[in-house]
C-alpha cells in the first residue's frame, strides 16, 4: 500500500513539472480580452508578433474580464506569465508597491517611447519609473439611438435642462433614455464619474478619489442630487441590478432604450447586433455647471512584465513591438479604439474620429475611470454605494456616510 | 515463545501508529494546523504579500462596527432556518416515492438527479430561471399577469432566491437519506399500529418518524453544514449583490481576503474564525451524541 | 410499508398516482429540461428571445462541438479528472489504513484522533482558505493540479475515514482474532482480510468522492486558475463570464460538465446511495 501510494505521489508530481515548466523561446501572455473584438484584436496582435518573431512562440491565457480582478493578484504572486493587461494610473499602484510589476524604463528609453506615447507617460510612471506599456485608450460618452432621437423630434442634448427634457420626452413616448447594466458595479462608476466631473469639475473629482475630501462634502451630496434628478424621473433601466454591461445594450438594440453611458468598447457589439451607423450616434456627456470646463472620461489599458516572470527578454520585445505605430494602429482598428502612439493613424471610424476630437481638444483634464482613480476598496464600497443609490436613492445620507467610514479607514 | 509474544505485542502497538501516520500527518497539515493559523492570522493586518502587521483584536473590533459583517450575519441565520425546509420537503418526496409500482428505480434516481449536478450549474440554472427580462420565473408570472419581479437584483428577494435554489439539490439529497430509512422501517412495527388504529399523520408521527430517527439526524447535520457553507451558489448567481445584500460570511469571508477590492487577509481570518465558532456549536453537538452512541455500544 | 402501498388503495387513486408521477417528476426537473432544450437552440432563438418557444433549428451538434473548438472546455475536463481520480485513489488509500487502524485496534487516544477527523471534516472551509493557499504557495504548487488534489484527499480523508472506520466495525471481530491466533501479521491481516471485505465500502466512497470533488467550485477558485489546471466548475463560471448572453452555449457547457458524475451516477447508483448512508446513518 506504501509502495502504491508513494507511486501515487510520484505521478502527481510527474504532472507538475509537466504542467508548469515553460520552454525557453516561450511567452506567456494572461488577458482579460474574452470579449470578441478585444479577444480578435489579441489573436491578430499574438500572430503578428510571432510573424516577425519566428523563435518565439506565445502561449495565450484567456480570463473572463470580471474573474481576472480577482485572478491577477494570484498569478502575479504564485504562477507569473511573462505579459499580462492591467490599466494604467491608481490601479497598478498596488502592484508596483508590492514590487509585482517589473520596471520598464529600458523598454521605454530603448525605444523612443517617451516620444511616441508622451501623452500616457504620466499614467505610467510611479516614482520616476515606467512600469508597464499603454496600447489603448478609448474616449467614454453617450452612445445614443439616433433614429429613436429623430423619431421623437430630439436634438442632441448640450445642457443639462436640455438632457432632462429629452429623457422626459423618451420616457413620454414610452422609451427608457439611459440603458445600464449595473450588475458588476463598474458601470455606475462611470456614470458617477461624468455627474460629479460635470458637476464639481476635474480637480474636485481627483481629490475625491485620491481622499482628500469628504464624502459628506455638499458638493458630493450635490452631484448626487442631480442624479437623483434622473433617477426620479425614471431615466435608467429597469432591473439594472439583474445585468451585466452586455447585456444591457439588449434594450438599445431593440429600440426600448435611448441613450448607454459607455466607453467606446461598446460600439462592436451594437454593431454586431445589427445597429447601423445610421442608427447610432455618440455626443459628449453635457453640461451640468457651466463654470466648470469639460473633463472627460479616457481609461487607458496596458500591457506589464510581472516581477515574476520567467522570460523577460521576450516579453520585452513583446512590449516594443506592441508600442509600435504599425502594431498600436492594426490592434486599434480591431478594437475599435485610439492608439497612443503619436505617429499612429486613428481609425477612419466615426465614433473613434470623434472621440479622437474630443480628447485633443478637451481643457477640463482626463480621468481614469472611478475604479482607477480611487484605490481598490474604495473603488468596490463606492460603486456599490452608487448602485444601491440607484435603486434606493433616498439613502443618500446614509450611503455617503458609509463612504465616508470606509475613506477614512482606507486612505490613513 | 516469549520472544515472539513480545514481538507480536509490539507489532500490535506499532500498527495502529503506521497505518494512522499518512492519514493524519495529511490531515494535521492540511485541514487542522490551517484552522489555529487562521487564527493567528486574524490578530494581523496583512494584504497577503508584505510583513505582517500584529494588530491584536483590532480586526474584530472592526468587524463589530461592520454593516456588511452584519449583513452577512443575517443572511446565514435565513440561511440556517429556510435551508432547514429541505428535511420536510425531502421527507415529504421520500414518502410520495415510497411505492413500488413500475418504474420506480428510475423516478427515485431523476428526483435524485439535482444532488449529483454541481452546484455551479445549479447556480447558473436558476439564475437563468430568475432573468427578469425573459426568465422562465417571470413567463410564468407573466401568464397570470404578475410581474416582472427581479428577483437577484432586489434586496428584500436576493437572499431567498438563492436559498430556494439551493433547497432544490438538498431537498433531493434528505429525500434519498429518508427513502433508505423508509427502506429499514419495521413492518411489524406498522401492522401494530395498524391494528391499534393508527392511520396517516398519527401513525407517521407515532410510529415512523421515530424510527426515523437515525435518517433525520444525519438529514440536519449535512442540512446546516450545506447552509453554513453557502459559498457557491452566492459567489455565482450575485456575488453578494446588490450592494452586498445576499453576502453569507463564507463569501463574505473570501471578497474580503481574496478579491481584487481586498486583500485583508488578517480581516478575512477573523470572519472565518467567527463562522468556525458557529460552526464550533454544531460539530460540539455532533460530538456528544456520537460519543454517547459509541460508549452505548 | 408506509406509507400503504398504492395497489391497496382504490383504483382511482391509483390512477390519480401514476398519473401525478410523471407530472411532478417534469415540475421537479423543469430547470434542466430548460436547460437541455436550450443548449440545442441556435444562437438567433436567443437573440430573437426566443427561449421558451419551440426551437427554429436544433443545433446540438453544431452547438456542443462550439464549445469544445471555440473554448478551452475540453481542457478543464481533462483538469477534473487529472483531479478527481489522483484525490479518489488517495483518499481511499489513507481513510483504508487509517479507518481500519481506528476501528481494529484499542490503544489511548483512538477516539480523540477519531473525533478528530470527524470534527475536521465539517469545518467551514473558509478557515482553511488563507493558510492552505499560503501553504501551496510555498510548496511551489499552487495552479497545479498537484496542489488541488494534495488538499482534498487530505479534506476528504476526514470523511472517508468516519465512514470506513465504521464499516470496519461492523465486520466479524473474530477473522482478525482467528487469523491473530494463526500467527498472521498485522499488515497481512489488513491486506488479505480486511481489504477484500471492504470491497462495497471501497466502492461507495469511490462514487461519492468522484462527485464531491468533481463538482467541488470553492478550493478550484482558491488554488488554481487559468485553463490550464482550472477544472471544469470553475471553468464554466469563467466561460460564462465570456459568454455573455449567449444561454446556448452556456446550457451545453452545463450540461458537458454535469455528465462525468451523472453518468457515474447512473451506473453505480447502489453504490452511491449505499455511500451517502450507510457509513454516516449508522
Amino acid at each position: 500500500m506504501v509502495t502504491k501510494f508513494k507511486t501515487t505521489i510520484a505521478a502527481l508530481a510527474a504532472s507538475t513539472i509537466l504542467a508548469t515548466s515553460a520552454f525557453a523561446g516561450e511567452l506567456v501572455i494572461n488577458t482579460d480580452t474574452s470579449d470578441p473584438a478585444p479577444k480578435a484584436a489579441f489573436e491578430q496582435l499574438i500572430a503578428d508578433f510571432e510573424a516577425a518573431n519566428p523563435d518565439i512562440t506565445v502561449k495565450w491565457n484567456l480570463f473572463d474580464h470580471e474573474g481576472y480582478k480577482t485572478s491577477i493578484r494570484n498569478f502575479l504572486t504564485a504562477d507569473a506569465p511573462d505579459l499580462a493587461n492591467w490599466y494604467a494610473g491608481n490601479r497598478m499602484l498596488p502592484y508596483v508597491n508590492a514590487g509585482l510589476f517589473e520596471d520598464v524604463s529600458d523598454v521605454w528609453e530603448d525605444n523612443g517611447l517617451n516620444d511616441s506615447l508622451a501623452s500616457a507617460a504620466g499614467s505610467m510612471t510611479i516614482d520616476g519609473k515606467k512600469w508597464g506599456v499603454p496600447y489603448t485608450y478609448y474616449q467614454w460618452g453617450v452612445y445614443y439611438r439616433k433614429d429613436i432621437f429623430e423619431a421623437n423630434n430630439i436634438e442632441v442634448p448640450t445642457n443639462w435642462d436640455e438632457f432632462k427634457a429629452a429623457g422626459a420626452t423618451l420616457t413620454a413616448a414610452g422609451v427608457t433614455p439611459i440603458t445600464i447594466g449595473t450588475k458588476y458595479l463598474w458601470t455606475a462608476g462611470g456614470v458617477f464619474d461624468y455627474l460629479n466631473l460635470r458637476t464639481n469639475g476635474y480637480d474636485f473629482h481627483m481629490a475625491l478619489t485620491k481622499g482628500e475630501v469628504e464624502w459628506t462634502d455638499p458638493r458630493v451630496v450635490e452631484t448626487m442630487n442631480n442624479w437623483k434628478q434622473l433617477i426620479d424621473a425614471g431615466f435608467f433601466l429597469e432591473n439594472h441590478t439583474s445585468y451585466s454591461w452586455q447585456e444591457a445594450l439588449a434594450p438599445m438594440v431593440a429600440g426600448d432604450a435611448a441613450m448607454y453611458v459607455m466607453g467606446n468598447f461598446a460600439v462592436a457589439p451594437l454593431r454586431e447586433a445589427g445597429l447601423t451607423d445610421d442608427q447610432l450616434g455618440f455626443f459628449q456627456f453635457p453640461v451640468i455647471n457651466p463654470d466648470v470646463p469639460l473633463a472627460e472620461e479616457a481609461p487607458t489599458d496596458t500591457l506589464h512584465i510581472p516581477a515574476n516572470a520567467t522570460n523577460k527578454e521576450d516579453a520585452k520585445k513583446f512590449l516594443a513591438f506592441l508600442a509600435s505605430a504599425e502594431a498600436q494602429t492594426k490592434i486599434n482598428e480591431v478594437l475599435g479604439q485610439l492608439p497612443i502612439n503619436k505617429d499612429s493613424t486613428v481609425g477612419d471610424d466615426k465614433f473613434l474620429q470623434a472621440g479622437y476630437t474630443m480628447l485633443s481638444t478637451t481643457d477640463g483634464g482626463i480621468a481614469q475611470f472611478f475604479d482607477r482613480d480611487a484605490p481598490a476598496e474604495m473603488a468596490k464600497i463606492g460603486m456599490e454605494g452608487f448602485q444601491e443609490f440607484m435603486v434606493k436613492p433616498d439613502r443618500l445620507d446614509a450611503i455617503l456616510a458609509r463612504l465616508e467610514k470606509t475613506r477614512l479607514r482606507v486612505y490613513k | 515463545m516469549s520472544a515472539s509474544r513480545a514481538s507480536r505485542f509490539n507489532q500490535r502497538s506499532l500498527a495502529p501508529v503506521l497505518f494512522l501516520a499518512p492519514a493524519i500527518l495529511f490531515f494535521m497539515f492540511y485541514v487542522i494546523f490551517p484552522i489555529f493559523q487562521s487564527m493567528q492570522i486574524s490578530l494581523y493586518d496583512w494584504d497577503g504579500l508584505g510583513d505582517k502587521t500584529f494588530v491584536g483584536m483590532d480586526n474584530y473590533v472592526e468587524l463589530m462596527d461592520d454593516e456588511a459583517f452584519y449583513t452577512s450575519l443575517k443572511n446565514n441565520v435565513i440561511w440556517l432556518v429556510l435551508y432547514m425546509l429541505a428535511i420536510p420537503a425531502g421527507l415529504f418526496i421520500a414518502l410520495f416515492l415510497n411505492q413500488t409500482v413500475f418504474g420506480m428505480r428510475l423516478y427515485k434516481s431523476l428526483f435524485f438527479f439535482p444532488f449529483v449536478i454541481s452546484q455551479v450549474v445549479v447556480g447558473l440554472v436558476f439564475t437563468w430561471f430568475y432573468d427578469p427580462s425573459f426568465g422562465l420565473l417571470n413567463v410564468i408570472l407573466g401568464w397570470f399577469g404578475l410581474g416582472p419581479v427581479t428577483i437577484l437584483g432586489d434586496e428584500t428577494w436576493v437572499t431567498y432566491g438563492i436559498i430556494f435554489a439551493g433547497l432544490w439539490p438538498q431537498t433531493a439529497y434528505c429525500m434519498i437519506l429518508y427513502i433508505t430509512g423508509l427502506n429499514a422501517v419495521d413492518p411489524e412495527q406498522i401492522e401494530a399500529g395498524r391494528l391499534d388504529n393508527a392511520k396517516g399523520w398519527n401513525m407517521l408521527w407515532y410510529i415512523i418518524l421515530p424510527q426515523l430517527k437515525p435518517a433525520t439526524f444525519i438529514a440536519i447535520v449535512v442540512t446546516v453544514i450545506g447552509a453554513l457553507r453557502s459559498f457557491d451558489l452566492v459567489s455565482i448567481m450575485t456575488a453578494g449583490g446588490p450592494w452586498g445584500s445576499s453576502r453569507v460570511l463564507a463569501y463574505y469571508m473570501y471578497e474580503k481576503a481574496f478579491s481584487e477590492y481586498g486583500f485583508r487577509m488578517g480581516y478575512g481570518a477573523a470572519i472565518a474564525v467567527v463562522l468556525f465558532l458557529i460552526m464550533m456549536i454544531y460539530i460540539t453537538v455532533f460530538l456528544v451524541k456520537m460519543y454517547r452512541d459509541e460508549k452505548g455500544h | 410499508m408506509f406509507p400503504t402501498p398504492i395497489e391497496r388503495r382504490s383504483l382511482a387513486l391509483q390512477r390519480l398516482y401514476k398519473t401525478a408521477l410523471p407530472f411532478a417528476m417534469i415540475l421537479w426537473l423543469l430547470p434542466l429540461i430548460a436547460v437541455a432544450l436550450t443548449s440545442i437552440r441556435s444562437a438567433g432563438d436567443i437573440t430573437a428571445g426566443n427561449y421558451w418557444g419551440w426551437p427554429t433549428s436544433f443545433n446540438l451538434v453544431q452547438n456542443y462541438s462550439d464549445i469544445f473548438t471555440n473554448t478551452p472546455l475540453g481542457n478543464y475536463m481533462w483538469n477534473s479528472v487529472r483531479v478527481t481520480i489522483p484525490t479518489v485513489i488517495g483518499t481511499l488509500a489513507l481513510s483504508c489504513m487509517s479507518g481500519f487502524a481506528l476501528a481494529v485496534y484499542k490503544f489511548k487516544g483512538n477516539m480523540l484522533v477519531f473525533f478528530m477527523f470527524v470534527a475536521g471534516n465539517f469545518v467551514p472551509f473558509q478557515i482553511l482558505m488563507v493558510p492552505v493557499r499560503d501553504l501551496t504557495l510555498q510548496m511551489g504548487i499552487y495552479n497545479t493540479i498537484t496542489g488541488l488534489a494534495l488538499f482534498h484527499i487530505a479534506f476528504q480523508t476526514g470523511f472517508c475515514t468516519l465512514f470506513m472506520r465504521n464499516f470496519i466495525r461492523s465486520l466479524p471481530v473474530e477473522l482478525i482474532e482467528a487469523a491473530r491466533v494463526e500467527g498472521v501479521k498485522e499488515w497481512r491481516i489488513f491486506w488479505f482480510i480486511i481489504l477484500p471485505l471492504m470491497r462495497p465500502a471501497i466502492a461507495a466512497l469511490a462514487v461519492l468522492i468522484f462527485t464531491f470533488i468533481w463538482n467541488d467550485y470553492f478550493w478550484a477558485t482558491v488554488l488554481t486558475q487559468g485553463a490550464e489546471s482550472q477544472p471544469v466548475t470553475a471553468g464554466l463560471y469563467s466561460l460564462n463570464g465570456q459568454w455573455v448572453a449567449a444561454w446556448h452555449l452556456v446550457s451545453a457547457g452545463s450540461i458537458v460538465a454535469a455528465l462525468p458524475p451523472v453518468a457515474i451516477f447512473f451506473l453505480l447508483q447502489k453504490h452511491f446511495i449505499a455511500g451517502l448512508t450507510l457509513g454516516a446513518v449508522k
